[in-house]
């Protein structure tokens, strides 16, 4: 029973069609990176798999979940998926423990003192246990990062899923956050992620999907397939580094 | 309800709307010319400029209106200066809206990234040439949209010379009914007229904003992207 | 004719407490209707945007001394003849609740997008989205300009006079008629404006830093 079953996607924007027929399995603990250029609809396919974005063909079963628009089914399905944002999107206005309880409590009833134990619990996962009580505003981006995944994670997701989460990090910043994903990948969530850090994917993920067009152009092991790439497109991608 | 008594003085309530534009294009135009003055004044002649064109500023937009119009036309007699309703309108009409120009003004050209003058000093264009196209122009462009906001106030604040007896169009109606005792229907007709004349106004300062400064949105993409660089 | 002294300035400081008890109630009042307002106009169902939206163009678009003109002579044709303080203060709150359901409007639109994504992603519902994510954060935004909004709600309450009641202003025209001396009364009474007007204005203005301060990460 795959954790992510995506079939035939395919979606427009105004007349472009940004995703022209997409197809991906996914096993629950499997960690599958999705690269491209930008433009390539790698973004846009992720977004679909917890419905921020809709489309117009095709179907969407993530975490036992059929995708829908019917706001109490779709609630249900984002109570087992969650994402990390390229801009972490911290709730600015709440302490870093704040932002983590805010939604076991009020999604889930979870009571005060567990989701407190839970919220110290994912704070350690990621390393920051000491900054419980602080604002988003006084973290740096690697950190506010870090709590970004751990809010996610309190609330105990089937799949988790990274949009380009360190695209907007200074370099010396990434390293933090790779290892905390890299930490969730070995204990076994499942994970498909956005990225541009070429190393990561193929060190860390199970498999690599290449995204050209809006179509999967090539999928494979990832270290087979950065290392033969079977396409041009692909082939100059690698060759071209990131972006 | 009779609307007909209102309707047959419509050579007063038109009367009344010319006034009404006229009043505001008089303080408009003679407001941007003495807004414009003081920010320039503000940026070359050095700190005791600035705090006396703060000081005008602040004590303009922290009055009412009508108070400034009844200092004009009731107070300055006794220091010998002696203005008509029209004439003691356009001038509070003129001081206030410059007033609020000026503060309008000067966050546009405040807006305006020193890189930017940098450059154009930098291309040979003279001092004059950097403030008319780098600063003014482009400073204008941008606060258009909050400068035209500021002149549709000041059109409808021209209600308030109708203390002072003038005859635009709420004088006119304070006029009307008197005549004719219908004091609603003459304030629906005149409200209704105050709306059109608002819209009207909006959609032609848009207008004129877009064939004034076609390049807006380009340009303040530009500049944005520069002041967040710094 | 009387001269300008002390009973006169008297009555003209009593009249600024009026002045100011009245711009109190107008702004309470207009608050409720104007957050009121401003749901409508986020509102899904369409006639409700449009009624709102409406009310507010309308109301933004005519002087004051309209509005103040149209709620009472409307209220007089249906029978209804409300004590001058009162007829103020209900023109007054209708004033001020388009305004402030246009700031409230706009503070709430300028919440960022994704924090609704981030919210909706954690599974809330979209009550719990404005409860717990937006409203905080919009209310800190429309803070500067609702204290700005509150210096025009003084400065507009000088021609509530037109209703029967006496205000600041009013006070000193009729000093002015008794005693001719215009200079020195409009300055008291300028003053006294100033004396409200300025330390708000202020206020607005600090709080309009300390938000730019806080979101320049």
């Amino acid at each position: 029973m795959p954790a992510v079953l995506i079939e035939g996607i395919h979606k427009r924007f105004g007349s472009l069609e940004v995703l022209k027929g997409v197809s991906l399995s996914v096993d629950p603990g499997q960690v599958v990176a999705i690269i491209g250029r930008s433009g390539s609809g790698k973004s846009t396919l992720l977004r679909c798999i917890n419905g921020l974005e809709t489309f117009h063909a095709g179907k969407i079963e993530v975490a036992g979940h059929m995708m829908t628009q019917d706001p109490t089914k779709l609630r249900a399905l984002r109570k087992d998926v969650g994402i990390v944002f390229q801009s972490y999107n911290l709730f600015p206005h709440l302490t870093v423990g704040q932002n983590i309880m805010l939604s076991p409590r009020i999604t889930k009833n979870v009571p005060q003192a567990e989701a407190l134990a839970l919220a110290k619990e994912v704070l350690a996962q990621v390393g920051l246990s000491e900054k419980f009580d602080s604002y988003p505003d006084n973290l740096s981006g690697g950190q506010q990062q870090r709590v970004a995944i751990a809010r996610s994670l309190a609330m105990q997701p089937k799949v988790m899923l990274f949009d380009e989460v360190t695209s907007a990090l200074d370099p010396e910043l990434t390293g933090e956050v790779l290892l905390v994903m890299e930490k969730l990948a070995k204990g076994g969530m499942t994970m498909l992620l956005v990225t541009h850090e070429m190393n990561f994917a193929r060190t860390v993920a199970d498999t690599t999907v290449f995204m050209h067009q809006g179509l999967i152009w090539e999928s494979g092991p990832s270290k087979e397939l950065f290392a033969n790439p079977q396409t041009p497109e692909l082939a100059n991608f690698v060759k071209a580094g990131a972006h | 309800m009779l609307f007909q008594d209102v309707f047959s003085k419509w050579p007063m309530i038109l009367h009344g709307v010319w006034l009404t534009i006229a009043l505001s294009f008089v303080a408009i135009a003679l407001g941007l010319v003495l807004a414009t003055a003081m920010t320039a004044l503000r940026s070359l002649a050095g700190s005791w400029a600035g705090y006396v064109v703060d000081a005008y500023v602040e004590l303009m937009r922290n009055t009412p209106f009508l108070v400034q119009l009844f200092m004009i036309f009731f107070g300055l007699p006794q220091i010998g200066i002696r203005l008509n309703g029209l004439e003691a309108s356009m001038l509070a009409m003129t001081l206030n809206l410059a007033a609020y120009a000026t503060e309008i003004i000067r966050a546009g050209v405040d807006s305006i990234h020193k890189s930017q003058i940098e450059a154009g000093l930098a291309l040979a264009m003279t001092k004059w040439q950097v403030l008319k196209h780098v600063v003014l122009q482009p400073a204008f462009a941008r606060v258009w949209p909050a400068l035209s906001s500021q002149f549709v106030l000041m059109m409808l604040a021209s209600s308030i010379c109708s203390f002072v007896s003038v005859q635009e169009l709420s004088g006119t109606a304070a006029i009307i009914e008197q005549d004719t005792f219908r004091s609603f229907e003459t304030y629906i007709v005149v409200t209704v007229l105050y709306l059109v004349l608002a819209l009207s106004f909006k959609l032609f300062l848009n207008w004129l904003g877009r064939k004034l400064f076609p390049q807006v949105s380009g340009l303040a993409r530009l500049t944005e992207a520069h002041g967040e660089a710094a | 004719m009387q001269t300008f002294g002390w009973p006169e300035a008297l009555f003209i400081l009593r009249s600024a407490g009026w002045t100011l008890a009245l711009t109190a109630i107008a702004f309470f009042i207009g608050s409720i209707l104007g957050g009121a307002f401003a749901i409508m106009r986020l509102s899904r169902v369409r006639w409700l945007r449009r009624f709102a939206a409406g009310y507010i163009l309308v109301i933004q678009s005519i002087p004051v001394l309209m509005v103040l003109f149209m709620s009472y002579y409307g209220l007089s044709a249906l029978g209804i003849e409300l004590p001058p303080f009162l007829a103020a203060s209900a023109s007054l709150s209708i004033y001020v609740s388009a305004y402030l359901a246009e700031i409230w409007r706009g503070s709430i639109e300028s919440v960022p997008r994704q924090q609704w994504e981030a919210s909706a992603s954690l599974a809330h519902t979209t009550a719990q989205t404005y409860r717990h994510v937006i409203l905080p954060q919009a209310i800190r935004i429309s803070l500067p300009p609702t204290v700005g909004f509150l210096v025009q709600l003084v400065k507009n309450t000088s021609i509530v006079q037109v209703v029967g009641f006496v205000d600041l202003m009013r006070a000193g025209m009729l000093v002015n008629n008794a005693t001719y001396q215009a200079f020195q009364i409009f300055t008291l009474v300028g003053a006294i404006y100033f004396a409200i007007c300025f330390p708000l204005s202020r206020l607005s203005r600090h709080l309009e830093k300390v938000m730019n301060a806080s979101r320049s990460h």
